[in-house]
């Protein structure tokens, strides 16, 4: 396969007037579809500007008489989990704890990994690299328990470090499918050429195959601060107490009913979760496609 | 290789990290208390404990009920990262972690300040006990056998207010005509609890004893039985179809605001009642046993010590094992969480209607039906409640197909 | 130094040093526990795990627990259902989206975004729209249509669909973007010189553009398949299994029995099913798709 400069751009039949019966039905279905989408953000945000009586009797689709943000302020503030009533702010600088050295190891760990299976296979390599994909199928809670006494063993059971490790353990598969993919799609003659000059395994990588590979990149960050920021269960699990992640700390304020549920509490605690997958997702949707064309598609 | 002592340095200072300070201990205390009485129930403990100088509780709530924190609390002990003390409930949740030595031994301090001697029933403490020595402290006693109404919706509705299990079946109707749901329920182990309860209330002490103690197959396919499912039977008839992922507060609260009619839920819904302000006996019932046999079980929860290596926490446990049993805790403790105290030496006079007549009821040693938790394994537990569950959502499964699963479960019970 | 091809195992030396982290993670997490979990099924491990073995005990009472074998059940429908449309709504909307459209930024927004939320996140906002008190039923019954039935969520005939409608939302966008990548790299020329021969549409997306994507569709099927197989904790978030046991899934009675009800034997005797069907469905498809071949720029 050739390079090609203009992935990333539309690449469909040759465009036709804006108002032909295609394109239409086109717009139609698409707008159907955004629709089915955004029906439950627009609930969520909808029912977390509201007030609790209006909550109580109105629908849940029509929009707030009275706007409030009340809502808001509890839930990042002062939403009850048992006795702290200090809200989500607390998991959210935990999980910016969790999230950001997660994320780095992990890449960096995957990306050598997916750079020595593509490039610099050795006997077995390709053993281990099918190995490591049915690792992906294997459900966690199958593991779960191994590995907190493998965890324990090693001293880091409860700790961030522990947290850390099992994340890099976890984003591994995908991760590396992604890099090994992208590796192999790059021209091989870049990498010959860098071999006849005498350029060793870690030369190549920094000066040659990392400046390549912005695009890839882009996309193991976006699954990675998905993945693990919305998790719950190793972070419940192997963060230890004083560094229980926002998910976690959600799970407390939605299931932890002082009684009457708070609905626009819990929306707006949800929301506020979500937020930084989110605005990530607004922000380099682009670049994920792109990625995605560069790494996934070549096989 | 620049990468690889990045990687080093940055497990040395995560270790550093977590490394422990000496002198006065921060105690974790995991539990699950977050409902509204129940926090303000932890709150009494910990502010109890905080009083005492030196040492703090560090709260370390889970939310959601025993099946969220337990396997958290679980693992958390076996990772070797334990808390300074945990709720859990009596029986053999805690059993496999007390053989396996990771407990803190309370013998000493127990013997020390006679605990047996105060203890009320006695078998609160033996379900503490493994090999003859003491692992966990009781804190209250909690019975399932209780049927919540208000009153004021049956007399809405045109109806006498219920008072037993066969009025409120017979006023379903009319409570459904004016849109009032005759009984609330939710989760899983809500609708467990209701089979829980038919089977003491409907089934009589006898048949209980001989289920939960002798594992009695042939009693579990008797006559007897067969009418505790048939009243199972009726219950799923009388629950709204948004039962499903309800919260028990929730469903208590549907009771407190008249939306619905009863709840058959372990006397902590007391404590969301007392929340409200409503009082025992005018704004809301209570049908002990279901109102047929006025018999209570003695659950209740319990603090378990985790060992720890370091001496300075261990005498931290033992501290507030010691204040968990003194009186002043039990009255202040048990008043807002709605149970009843573990002390036989201690008088409730401020105890509200419905208290006071599960006191009576408990001071005579024939009404004491021995708890589900100490019966049956976790495992026949969840199986029974699988059972249960699909019985209550299912309509079409009948009487006769669930006994045959539920002798099936009791003759492997161990 | 890799170029002086010393003696065997230090050749490819640095290759080898950057592959510990996986070797590591293969070997201990992936094949060790796996190990690990299928030795200790044939155990009586309760809350703790020893090594008191029973034979096939912990099989045969799995297989006569209804609970499991509706919960396998479940994952086929959720399986095939989630699998099949995720691909073709998938495809198709990547297809319309592909078709030079105004704003594709914000459909491709729009369509991606659910999949930054958690399942946690996700199962909430359904369980609240599904809810017959007041969610769509409630809303159209307001509107005046009184016996309008929508509750998915409390029929226990219909409460995997449920979960399927939930999952579809999260996962479809991702298969939108995977397929949109795939479809960009398709040349021009093939467009071109279908419209020469008078090819129409449809046709040439089915017999010429999906043969070609084939990668795409293999990446996708893993990411999808894995997600599958996984899924525990949509339905806990949504359903918590209920009504009953309706909408149980096979990873939420591992999890309930190791964990909740301290069976470990019997969870992991459960765990072991899942892997082994895990296994049967994927190494014809492993062994097709990494048979060793030689590739280019490999280090040889």
């Amino acid at each position: 396969m050739s390079t090609r400069p203009s992935i990333g751009e539309p690449r469909g039949r040759k465009p036709k007037r804006f108002l032909s019966p295609a394109s239409i039905m086109i717009y139609g279905i698409l707008i159907v579809a955004a629709i089915y989408y955004l029906v439950p953000l627009y609930v969520m945000i909808m029912t977390s500007i509201k007030g609790m009586p209006e909550i109580r009797l109105g629908n849940i689709f029509s929009p707030p008489v009275e706007v409030t943000f009340q809502p808001w302020v509890t839930a990042w503030n002062s939403a009850c989990t048992g006795l702290s009533c200090e809200g989500i702010k607390v998991g959210f600088f935990n999980s910016m704890k969790i999230l950001i050295p997660s994320v780095i190891i992990s890449i960096i760990v995957a990306s050598v990994n997916g750079y020595a299976l593509s490039n610099w296979r050795f006997k077995g390599s390709e053993f281990f690299f099918t190995a490591l994909i049915f690792g992906a199928f294997i459900p966690y809670q199958v593991m779960l328990y191994p590995l907190v006494i493998i965890t324990r063993e090693l001293g880091i059971f409860g700790t961030l470090t522990g947290v850390i490790v099992i994340h890099t353990i976890f984003g591994m598969p995908i991760l590396t499918l992604l890099f090994r993919n992208y590796f192999v799609s790059l021209p091989p003659e870049l990498f010959k050429a860098a071999r006849v000059d005498g350029a060793g395994f870690w030369r190549i990588f920094l000066q040659i195959m990392l400046p390549m590979s912005v695009p890839i990149f882009v996309v193991a960050v976006i699954l990675q601060v998905t993945g693990i920021w919305n998790d719950f269960l190793f972070g419940v699990i192997f963060a230890g107490t004083k560094n229980f992640p926002m998910t976690v700390q959600l799970n407390n304020i939605v299931n932890s009913t002082q009684g009457v549920k708070e609905y626009n509490v819990n929306m707006a605690a949800t929301i506020l979760t979500g937020a930084v997958p989110l605005l990530v997702y607004f922000f380099s949707g682009k670049y994920f496609v792109r990625g995605i064309a560069a790494g996934a598609v070549k096989g | 290789m620049r990468f690889h002592t990045g990687f080093a340095a940055l497990f040395a200072s995560s270790v550093l990290f977590s490394a422990g300070s000496a002198g006065a201990v921060d105690l974790e205390v995991t539990h699950w208390w977050t409902s509204g009485g129940e926090a303000a129930a932890a709150k009494v403990l910990a502010e109890s404990y905080d009083k005492l100088g030196g040492d703090k509780w560090v709260d370390g709530a889970i939310a959601g009920s025993g099946t969220t924190a337990r396997p958290i609390i679980v693992s958390r002990i076996l990772g070797g990262n334990p808390m300074g003390a945990t709720q859990l409930n009596t029986g053999r949740d805690a059993e496999d972690l007390v053989k396996a030595g990771l407990m803190t031994d309370l013998s000493e301090l127990a013997a020390k300040e006679g605990w047996a001697d105060f203890i009320r029933p006695s078998k609160l403490l033996d379900a503490c006990k493994y090999e003859g020595k003491i692992y966990c402290v009781p804190v209250n006693i909690h019975s399932w056998q209780w049927m919540w109404t208000n009153p004021s919706v049956f007399k809405d509705a045109g109806v006498n207010p219920p008072a037993n299990w066969k009025d409120l079946v017979a006023a379903a109707p009319k409570l459904k005509e004016k849109g009032v749901i005759p009984l609330a329920t939710g989760d899983a182990w809500q609708v467990d609890g209701i089979f829980r309860v038919l089977l003491a209330a409907i089934g009589g002490k006898e048949l209980y004893l001989k289920i939960a103690e002798k594992k009695d197959a042939e009693a579990a396919a008797g006559p007897e039985m067969k009418a505790v499912l048939q009243a199972f039977a009726e219950a799923r008839e009388l629950a709204d179809p948004g039962y499903v992922g309800r919260q028990w507060n929730e469903a208590t609260s549907l009771v407190l605001t008249g939306k619905a009619g009863a709840q058959v839920m372990g006397d902590w819904a007391q404590s969301e009642f007392g929340t409200a302000g409503k009082v025992a006996g005018t704004d809301y019932d209570c049908l002990p046993g279901l109102g047929v046999y006025p018999m209570l079980d003695t659950g209740g929860d319990a603090f378990y010590f985790p060992k720890s290596d370091n001496p300075e926490v261990t005498k931290a446990q033992l501290k507030l094992a010691s204040m968990l049993v003194s009186k002043e805790t039990q009255v202040s403790f048990n008043l807002a969480k709605g149970s009843l105290p573990i002390r036989g030496d201690i008088d409730l006079n401020t105890a509200n209607a419905c208290m006071q007549k599960g006191i009576k009821i408990l001071a005579d040693s024939n009404n004491v039906l021995p708890a589900y938790e100490q019966a049956f394994s976790s495992d026949t537990q969840g199986q029974i409640e699988d059972l249960s569950t699909e019985f209550f959502a299912d309509k079409n499964m009948s009487v006769d197909d669930a006994q045959a699963r539920f002798v099936e479960i009791i003759t492997e019970a161990q | 130094m890799p170029n002086k091809r010393p003696f065997a195992p230090l050749r490819n030396f640095n290759a080898k040093v950057a592959a510990v982290p996986m070797i590591a993670t293969v070997l201990v997490v992936f094949v060790g526990c796996t190990l690990w979990t299928v030795v200790y099924s044939f155990t009586s491990s309760r809350s703790l795990p020893v090594l008191d073995f029973v034979g096939f005990d912990q099989y045969e009472r799995l297989f006569r627990t209804t609970r499991w074998n509706v919960a396998l059940k479940n994952l086929a429908i959720y399986g095939v259902l989630s699998l099949v449309f995720s691909l073709v709504i998938g495809f198709i909307l990547a297809a319309l989206m592909d078709q030079k459209i105004r704003f594709e930024n914000t459909f491709r927004t729009i369509f991606l975004y659910p999949h930054a939320l958690s399942f946690i996140v996700t199962g909430l906002a359904w369980q609240w729209i599904l809810a017959p008190t007041f969610g769509i039923q409630k809303v159209v019954r307001d509107l005046g249509f009184e016996t309008f039935e929508f509750s998915l969520l409390t029929n226990s005939r219909y409460t995997i669909y449920a979960i399927v409608i939930a999952g579809l939302w999260q996962g479809t966008g991702l298969v939108m973007a995977l397929m949109l990548a795939g479809l960009r790299t398709v040349d021009d020329e093939i467009w071109k010189a279908a419209r020469v021969d008078g090819i129409p549409a449809w046709k040439t997306y089915v017999f010429i553009i999906i043969p070609m994507m084939r990668p795409v569709f293999v990446t996708t099927l893993v990411i999808i398949a894995a997600a599958i197989v996984k899924i525990y904790d949509l339905v806990v978030a949504m359903t918590n299994g209920g009504p009953g046991i309706a909408s149980e899934v096979p990873a939420k009675y591992v999890y309930d029995l190791m964990f909740s009800r301290g069976n470990l034997g019997q969870g992991l005797a459960a765990s072991t099913i899942m892997l082994t069907t895990v296994l049967i469905i994927l190494v014809p498809w492993a062994l097709m798709e990494f048979r060793p071949t030689n590739r280019k720029g490999g280090a040889k």
